[in-house]
Formats: C-alpha cells, sequence, structure tokens
C-alpha cells in the first residue's frame, strides 16, 4: 500500500532522470518510457483494485503525520482518474513515437513527457493544497516546453499566451494558498474540511471563489477559457492530444475535489456553478462552430464539454457527481482520440484547414472510421459512451428540477453533432477530384499513416466503445467515488486518523 | 563552438580566478555537507558551485567553460534527479515511507564519530541538478550571447536565405 500510492509518481520521475541523462541514446530512450509508463499503469490499476476493495488510502512521506507532512490520499475519484489518464498517457507516447514530428525532438520530449505524466499523477493524489500547487507546477513547467516544441514562430507566439495566463493563474493560486493558511493554520485538505467550515461566511466564500478562479483558468471554464483555443492548435499532434485530454481535466479535478471537500453546499444545487456550466457549454459550441480548422474546432470543443463536467458536480447530488465523473473518463478518452485523428489527418495530407481538404472518405478509409465513432460519440448519440454520459447528466438534473440547464445541455449536444458533421463533410466527404491533389498521396490516391500512430488510436476508439458496453459497472464505481466526494467523512478519517 | 576568436582577455580576472575557482568549489561542497542542520544544502551549494563556472564563462566565454565543465550539463542533471529519486524509493525498499529520512552513524579513523543521514545523497543529487541547470543555462543563453558583435547578422542573413 505505501509503495503503491507512491509509485504512479515517483516511477515517471525515475524514469525522466534517466531518459535525461541518456540523451543520446533515442532508441533507449523510446523503449524507456513505453516500459515505466507501462508499469505506471499497473500501479495505478492495482491502486484502483486496492482502494475499491479497502476503501480510501492514504500515506504520510517522509513519516511526518498528517496535517504537518505531505499526504498523499487515493480516493476512488482519484484512483479512477489515474487509470484513465496513465491509459491515455502510454497511449499518446506509443503514438508520439511513431510521429515523425516529435520524433526529431526526441532528446527533451521523453524526459518532458515523463515529468508531465509526474505532474499529473501527483495532481490527482495529493491530499494538500500546497502540494497541489507544486505538482500544478510540475505539470506546467514541462507543458511550457513541450507546447512549443519545434520552436515555429507561431508555436512561440500562441505559447506565450499560454506561458503568461498560467503564470498568472499560478501566482493567484500561491496566494489563495497563502490567504487560505492564513485563514485556517493548515493546507491539509482532510483538516481544511473541518477549519474551513468554521470560518466566517464572507471568509470561506472569498476563498472558495479564489480557488474557482484560480481552477476555473486551468480548467478554461467560462470566462476565462479565451487562451485555450489559441495555443493549443500549434504543438505537434501528440502534445496537442494529451494536452486536450489531461491538463484541463486535472483543472477540473480540482474544482471537484476542492468545491466537494472544502466547500460544500448544504445539499442544494450551487447556483454559480450551473450558471457557470451553462457559459461554458454555449461559448464553446458556438466558438466551434465558427471555426475553420480541424484542431481549432475540436479545442472549442474541449471548452464546450467541460460545463457538462461543472453541470454534474453543481447540482452537488450523488447522481450528479457521478455523471460528471463518468463524464470525464468518456471525454478524456474520446477527445483524446479525436485529437490523434486530427493528428492522423495533418500528418497524412499536410494540412488540417477544412477548406484545403475533402474526399478523405476514399482516400483513408480508416482514419475517417476512426473520426467518425468517437464523433458520434462526442456529440452523445446512442449506443456510444457520450451517450450513457449525457443521460446521466440530464438525469440527475431533472431530478432537482433544474430544467433550464437541462435543455440547455441538450442543445448544445445538438450544436455540437452540427460541427461534428461540419469536420466530416469539409474533411471526409467529396470527390477527391474536387480537391487540390496532394503531394503525399501514393499512386492510387491513398493517403498512409505510419501504423504506430494508427495502432493507439484504433486501441482508443476501441476503449471508449468498452465504456459504453461496460457502462454498468463503471456508473457503479463512479456513484461510490461520487458517494466519498458528496459525504467525504471517510476521506477525512483515512488521513486523519 | 570552443574555437571561436575572442576579445583578449582580462590578466587580473585571469588570476584571480585560478585562486578563487577551487576555492568557491570546496565552498560549495561545505554548505553541502553542512546543509542538514545549518544553512546550507543541495540547492544554495550547487548554486554557489555554478557561480563558480559563471566566473569562467564571463573571463573566456563558452568556450573555456567547455574546458572547465566537460561533462554534458543534461547529464549532470539526469544523474542528480535519478540519484535523488532512488534515494526516496530506497526509503521505500527500506520498509520506511516515500522519502523517510534514515540515519548512519560510523566510527571513521581520523574524523571520529561520523553521524550522516539519508538526507544527504538526496541534497547531493539536488546539487548536480543545480549545477547541471547552471551550465545548461550558460551553454543555450550564453552561447548566443558570446557572439563578437557584427559576426552574427552576416551569418545569421547567409543562413537564412535558404529557408
Amino acid at each position: 500500500m505505501r509503495a503503491l500510492i507512491a509509485l504512479p509518481v515517483v516511477l515517471p520521475l525515475l524514469a525522466a532522470g534517466v531518459s535525461l541523462a541518456l540523451h543520446r541514446r533515442p532508441a533507449v530512450q523510446r523503449a524507456l518510457s513505453v516500459v515505466v509508463l507501462g508499469a505506471t499503469l499497473v500501479a495505478s490499476v492495482a491502486l484502483l483494485v486496492t482502494v475499491e476493495r479497502s476503501g480510501v488510502a492514504a500515506v504520510q512521506v517522509g513519516g511526518w503525520p498528517a496535517p504537518i507532512g505531505i499526504t498523499l490520499v487515493a480516493d476512488l475519484f482519484a484512483a479512477i482518474m489515474l487509470v484513465i489518464s496513465t491509459v491515455m498517457v502510454l497511449a499518446v507516447l506509443v503514438y508520439a513515437i511513431g510521429h515523425p514530428r516529435t520524433r526529431d525532438h526526441g532528446l527533451f520530449f521523453h524526459p518532458l513527457y515523463l515529468i508531465l505524466a509526474t505532474g499529473v499523477a501527483a495532481s490527482f493524489l495529493t491530499g494538500d493544497l500546497f502540494n497541489l500547487f507544486v505538482a500544478f507546477e510540475v505539470t506546467l513547467g514541462a507543458s511550457y516546453v513541450l507546447i512549443t516544441l519545434g520552436g515555429s514562430r507561431d508555436q512561440v507566439r500562441s505559447g506565450m499566451t499560454y506561458v503568461v495566463i498560467n503564470l498568472l493563474a499560478s501566482t493567484l493560486f500561491v496566494t489563495a494558498v497563502g490567504l487560505v493558511y492564513a485563514a485556517t493554520g493548515t493546507v491539509n485538505m482532510a483538516d481544511l474540511a473541518g477549519r474551513v467550515a468554521e470560518l466566517p461566511a464572507g471568509v470561506r466564500q472569498a476563498l472558495g471563489l479564489l480557488l474557482l478562479v484560480v481552477f476555473g483558468v486551468k480548467a478554461a471554464i467560462f470566462p476565462l477559457f479565451f487562451w485555450l483555443p489559441d495555443s493549443y492548435p500549434t504543438a505537434p499532434a501528440p502534445v496537442t492530444a494529451i494536452f486536450a485530454g489531461l491538463l484541463t481535466k486535472v483543472g477540473v479535478y480540482a474544482i471537484i475535489r476542492t468545491q466537494t471537500l472544502l466547500f460544500p453546499t448544504d445539499g442544494s444545487p450551487s447556483t454559480l456553478l450551473l450558471a457557470i456550466a451553462g457559459g461554458t457549454m454555449v461559448v464553446g459550441v458556438l466558438g466551434a462552430i465558427a471555426q475553420n480548422d480541424v484542431k481549432r474546432i475540436l479545442s472549442f470543443h474541449i471548452i464546450s464539454q467541460i460545463g457538462y463536467m461543472v453541470l454534474g458536480l453543481g447540482l452537488f447530488t450523488v447522481a450528479g457527481v457521478a455523471g460528471a465523473i463518468f463524464y470525464i473518463v468518456h471525454h478524456i478518452v474520446v477527445k483524446t482520440t479525436l485529437f490523434l485523428v486530427g493528428g492522423l489527418v495533418e500528418q497524412s495530407t499536410g494540412t488540417g484547414a477544412l477548406s484545403r481538404l475533402g474526399g478523405l472518405l476514399h482516400r483513408a478509409p480508416v482514419v475517417a472510421g476512426l473520426f467518425l465513432l468517437p464523433a458520434l460519440s462526442l456529440a452523445g448519440l446512442p449506443p456510444f459512451s457520450g451517450f450513457v454520459a449525457k443521460l446521466a447528466l440530464v438525469q440527475a438534473g431533472l431530478a432537482v428540477e433544474a430544467h433550464t440547464i437541462v435543455a440547455i445541455s441538450l442543445l448544445v449536444s445538438l450544436l455540437t453533432l452540427f460541427s461534428m458533421t461540419k469536420i466530416w463533410a469539409g474533411v471526409f466527404w467529396g470527390a477527391p477530384e474536387e480537391v487540390p491533389p496532394l503531394e503525399a498521396a501514393a499512386g492510387d490516391g491513398r493517403l498512409s499513416s505510419p501504423a504506430l500512430m494508427v495502432a493507439p488510436t484504433a486501441a482508443l476508439v476501441v476503449l471508449s466503445l468498452v465504456i459504453a458496453v461496460a457502462a454498468a459497472p463503471l456508473w457503479d464505481l463512479s456513484e461510490r467515488a461520487a458517494a466519498t466526494l458528496v459525504d467525504p467523512a471517510p476521506y477525512v478519517e483515512a488521513v486523519l486518523p | 563552438m570552443g574555437k571561436r576568436t575572442r576579445p583578449p582577455q582580462s590578466l587580473i580576472l585571469d588570476t584571480c580566478l585560478g585562486a578563487v575557482f577551487h576555492t568557491v568549489l570546496v565552498f560549495s561542497l561545505f554548505l553541502l555537507f553542512a546543509g542538514h542542520n545549518a544553512p546550507g544544502g543541495g540547492f544554495i551549494g550547487g548554486l554557489v558551485a555554478g557561480a563558480a563556472f559563471v566566473l569562467h564563462y564571463v573571463a573566456g566565454g563558452t568556450g573555456q567553460l567547455t574546458r572547465v565543465a566537460p561533462v554534458a550539463p543534461f547529464v549532470l542533471m539526469g544523474t542528480g534527479l535519478t540519484l535523488a529519486v532512488l534515494v526516496g524509493m530506497g526509503a521505500l525498499v527500506a520498509g520506511g515511507q516515500l522519502l523517510e529520512s534514515g540515519v548512519l552513524s560510523l566510527d571513521v579513523p581520523v574524523l571520529g564519530k561520523v553521524k550522516t543521514t539519508s538526507a544527504l545523497p538526496f541534497d547531493i543529487g539536488v546539487y548536480l541538478i543545480v549545477v547541471g541547470l547552471v551550465l545548461a543555462l550558460l551553454g543555450s543563453l550564453g552561447g548566443e550571447a558570446d557572439r563578437p558583435a557584427g559576426e552574427p547578422d552576416d551569418a545569421g542573413a547567409g543562413e537564412g536565405g535558404s529557408e
């Protein structure tokens, strides 16, 4: 148990060190990353099984007891997030190994990628507000370099937006941690759960709002989302995919964790969170409709989808939070897949602009198939995972009679479907003769992609189908995870026995 | 890289450097070892050692720096990170918590009783990371600033034309 919680954080960090020292041996770097992240996945799954069987687990790093020392906690929510994120990290790693543009920068890609994995795992497992800040910084430090990998003019320009907005958010974060410490005298989250409740209502709300803004910037919720569609699309495809799949969701995770543990409402829906959810959904999807580039459309969809997760949280019922958790799992898989497909399109044709593409259905039928399934799932059509996730949220919303937000979410689903059709019509439909010929095409007009890029994408498509098939046990798991979030007594007890 | 022609070096700086460089390095090691219970530690020790290398950079540019510190900065950083994490994990293997510190007391013939902790190799890892970082910074940022004035524009224009 002691080792199991620590391993997902420590293993990638150790590998990052070795990978950096061996930066002149790309083959060793690749093998090392695959093996270590594979081992991390095994450890994460073992952790999930343990937590599922015997409840919330906590370790005190360095042997100093909580609330003085650093605590690592794994409850069901953290364990689920850890498993799904490690699967993504591993799949995208294989994709990146097959991706020519990333391979050229392998020297720094592998150590940084492993450090990114460390930061993400640490964000999920930490039980301490200040260490959450540290984990965020570890993740961000690696992401600053990854997003500008290759150093084209466009990347540096939009990378600056990304760096500046995140530095600003981090400054706010560390200020917020300082204020929380000043008000309560602790930064251990389990300890805070009790102490924040004793604060005057005004102080409590101010701290809650400050943390919501901080994590809101990272999660790209309305109205703090503006940096995302500008900075994500310029990075190399695997980097965009892992950022899109994981980084905003780390922000959502932090929102859910802090809002349920530190600032719970007394069982009633939070109007503020529901309003944010509505705004995020609508603005995101409208932005997507206005775009004409595959990666930019998908980037706006990230924002729109974040709204659904906040919606689940805003309901503050077990069913709502469980819906949010299920939605996050579905979204991470589907979104990463779509960006990987976007990368396949770009890699084989050399562009992502809708006006310059067309007829890929004939020239690259496999890619078309790989796009269609997750795209329908994202829009929420049955029988895919998106349908199950949205149905859960709608039912949870109707249960507390939040009719307006449910209506908005359904409307946004429709618009999502519309913009997915736009990609489909622009990229895959049409006769190949009508668009200018591509240099990359073979003699018969067929486009090929490296097998190492197609295989992980296909694996993730299969995974999203598995989520739909195994919806019942997964929903059961999400409900139990949500129960611990809504009533955090077991969490607090595990940390402060 | 190292063969770039540079303006003549300062005699005073060079002479002082000969005396100061090793003293600073020894002092950085002192800080590293003192760090457990007194001011110092791997980070500060590393910075002081880094300052010694900065002096060499000021005196003779990146060329002189690579002669003085012929090890690749990234190897240094990687080794340091690996060492630090291994020490942290060592506690797990030994049956403690992650990063838990162990104490070791030894009777060394000349020095008498010496007490050390497992935090020391961890600190050595940090020291290596910081020294590596300073060297990497000097190499990547300093390498550009190092170019004699007038030269880069001509060379840059020639190379830029082919893009």
